[in-house]
């Protein structure tokens, strides 16, 4: 039981089709997903069948263009924004960022590809058949993107790519992969974007157990003389670099909702308790400080929820900036941080017990804080953006 | 055939409800709000016979707050044909509701009519019932199984005893039961779908029926604390106890 407010009735941006949204995959979640995620987290993996099924409901192509199986008529980016609510409320942040790894590989794909590759690629990825991954990340570095190592040369009419990639999410499983390549010289100018599917000799993977996020499969993917043909370049040769950046900022803003999800699924969880368990002879949420604490929680998650929304509303408009993308996604990280303390302490010794969603939701923590552009990165970036140099 | 639905729109079954601190109700503002569970049933029973070629129409009714339309849009996502909403900030009580479907029934002659048993905010698990007696129509409550063909309704009941098994013949009226089936979610294509599938929009006043409420509510309360238990060494003392509690004689 939660004792969920509806804060979306009181917000401009949501209306009845957002709340339909919302119980469609609400019910999704119940019946698909909650009997089964805490199997999902031991063994490391979302099984395939449930992509198919996130696709029938729609969820996958939720945003994607109706010409590649996606659902765009009449959707806009709030509806994208609720789902991604809903999909955070069994407390596990690696359902969305593993089910959803489309979210950042598919982009590039359907803003640079050629129209060959979206109709070969896009329809059976939003169809939920086969899985696309983004890989950049490298174990020399991920925070220096432009410095990245992996080469693809071109020889005769192939490219050959060898090195590798790391943290890479739903990697182990992955049928495609959009990956940052070097093609030219040093710096951002020299690196392109490529499709690589994984059945090409030469590609292996390891897998990586990790703290949270555990039923997404983690992977460093290895490159050796991957044989790739030119038709896979995902835009123009080392125009990679514009892509990647463009990409960030979806993934930033969807990060911070789904810090705000989460946020909310702990404080739920903390209210629950704090109104139901009882120290000293009262209820624990009589107690002054404990109700502090709640209150303090849901002041930080409405401030940040805030922010997503003008920033969702500013990215729907086109008038958004990248610095503001950075700096929302460390406000929802730090919210996320302080709100996920508050809520285990709340709980006591029960959230530091297998069981809670808060115990889980503690654990992916750091990965929000770090992946994607981490705290450090997106603070200089949009400092450096803003001028202030 | 055509078939009625009635579809309600009550607190959220994932909700702690609250009492309202004037005790008057439990508190609705900025609550989520979602289907009835049974209602969910009921729909998706009649989609399924519409699937099985039996039913030809899915009409989903709402009586409530103008916010009903959103629970008729979610029938229709799920594969309802169309909505009627009929619109009034009174409470909606089994009586008047009865009395307004009872009139849509005359209005849209359907074949069959699928009710939730009840609805989890009230609780009431009368309107059914009422209406079958409003229309002298035939009635199967507590479906766990229906079989329909075009003049007669078979329906597996869930009685205290275990199950019996009831034939209605056409025009009739059924209420779900939790075990009849697991309701589908809409597809998000299909929510927006929905949108342009009618919904007309009446009142009470439409129907000839005077909603006003019959009965007043004097106080609603938070269900007692459960308290802490004690431990007895034997028998007697149990015997004991229970005397001092009133509970036995
Ligand atoms: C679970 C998980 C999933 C991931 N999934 C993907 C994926 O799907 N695809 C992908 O490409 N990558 C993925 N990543 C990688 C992620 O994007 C990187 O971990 C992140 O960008 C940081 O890179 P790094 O780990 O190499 O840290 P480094 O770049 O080595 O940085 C280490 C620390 O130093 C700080 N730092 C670095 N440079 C500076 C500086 N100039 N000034 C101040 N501080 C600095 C950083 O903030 C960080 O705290 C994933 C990571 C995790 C943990």
């Amino acid at each position: 039981m939660t004792a969920f407010d509806d804060w979306r009735a009181r917000s401009p941006y949501y209306d009845e089709t957002h709340e339909a949204v919302a119980q469609s995959v609400r019910r999704f979640v119940a019946a698909e997903v909650a009997p089964h995620i805490d199997r999902w987290e031991a063994e490391g993996e979302l099984p395939r069948e449930l992509h198919r099924k996130a696709a029938a409901a729609g969820i996958l192509g939720l945003g994607y263009p109706e010409e590649y199986g996606g659902h765009s008529e009449g959707f806009d980016i709030f509806h994208s924004l609720t789902q991604s609510e809903e999909l955070a409320a069994p407390g596990a942040g690696g359902l969305t960022a593993s089910l959803m790894t489309h979210g950042i590989g598919l982009p590039p794909i359907l803003a640079l590809g050629s129209d060959e590759m979206k109709r070969r690629i896009a329809p059976e990825v939003l169809a939920g058949d086969k899985i696309i991954a983004l890989a950049i990340t490298e174990p020399s570095g991920g925070s220096d993107v432009a410095q990245l190592k992996t080469r693809a040369t071109l020889v005769g009419n192939k490219y050959v790519v060898s090195g590798q990639k790391q943290f890479i999410t739903s990697g182990m499983r992955a049928d495609y992969l959009t990956v940052a390549v070097r093609t030219g010289g040093p710096g951002m100018a020299g690196i392109s974007l490529m499709l690589v599917e994984t059945d090409r000799p030469g590609v292996s993977r390891t897998r990586l157990d990790k703290m949270g996020w555990r039923c997404s499969d983690t992977a460093t993917i290895h490159f050796d003389d991957v044989e790739v043909p030119p038709e896979n370049l995902i835009g123009p040769e080392n125009g990679g670099f514009a892509g990647i950046m463009r990409n960030f900022n979806g993934e930033r803003l969807g990060m911070a909702m789904g810090c705000c999800a989460h946020a909310r699924v702990a404080l739920a969880e903390a209210v629950a308790w704090a109104t139901t368990r009882e120290t000293f002879g009262k209820r624990l949420a009589q107690h002054q400080s404990i109700r502090i604490k709640l209150a303090d929680c849901e002041r930080q998650i409405e401030a940040t929820q805030a922010w997503v929304d003008l920033c969702a509303w500013q990215s729907r408009e086109g008038r958004g900036r990248p610095a503001d993308y950075a700096m929302l996604k460390v406000q929802a990280t730090r919210m996320l941080e302080a709100v996920a303390r508050e809520a285990a302490q709340v709980l006591g010794g029960a959230s530091y017990i297998t069981g809670s969603k808060i115990e889980r939701i503690y654990r992916e923590v750091r990965v929000n804080a770090i992946g994607g552009g981490s705290e450090e990165i997106m603070l200089d970036l949009a400092g450096r953006q803003l001028g202030y140099t | 055939m055509k078939v009625l639905v009635p579809v309600k729109r009550v607190v959220d079954y994932n909700v702690k409800v609250r009492v309202k601190s004037d005790g008057t109700g439990v508190e609705l503002a900025n609550v989520k709000m979602s289907m009835n569970p049974f209602d969910e049933i009921a729909v998706e029973e009649a989609i399924r016979l519409k699937e099985k070629g039996v039913v030809t129409e899915i009409v989903a009714v709402s009586i409530g707050v103008q916010q009903s339309q959103e629970t008729i849009r979610t029938a229709l996502a799920m594969g309802a044909d169309r909505g009627i909403l009929v619109v009034t900030d009174q409470p909606t009580e089994s009586l008047a509701v009865a009395k307004i479907l009872a009139a849509i029934a005359k209005e849209e002659a359907p074949q069959l009519i699928i009710l939730g048993k009840q609805a989890i905010d009230d609780d009431a698990n009368q309107t059914g019932q009422m209406l079958s007696g409003l229309l002298g129509w035939p009635q199967g409550t507590f479906a766990s199984k229906i079989t329909a063909d075009g003049a007669m309704v078979t329906v597996e009941r869930e009685i205290d005893g275990g199950a019996e098994t009831v034939e209605l013949k056409l025009p009739a009226v059924v209420t779900t039961d939790l075990r009849l089936n697991e309701p589908r979610y809409a597809s998000l294509p299909n929510i927006m779908k929905a949108k342009s599938k009618p919904i007309a929009s009446k009142t009470p006043a439409d129907y000839g029926v005077d909603a006003t409420p019959r009965l007043q509510i004097l106080k609603v309360v938070e269900p007692s604390k459960r308290t802490a238990g004690v431990k007895v060494k034997t028998v007697d003392e149990l015997v004991d106890k229970l005397k001092v509690l009133g509970a036995i004689g």
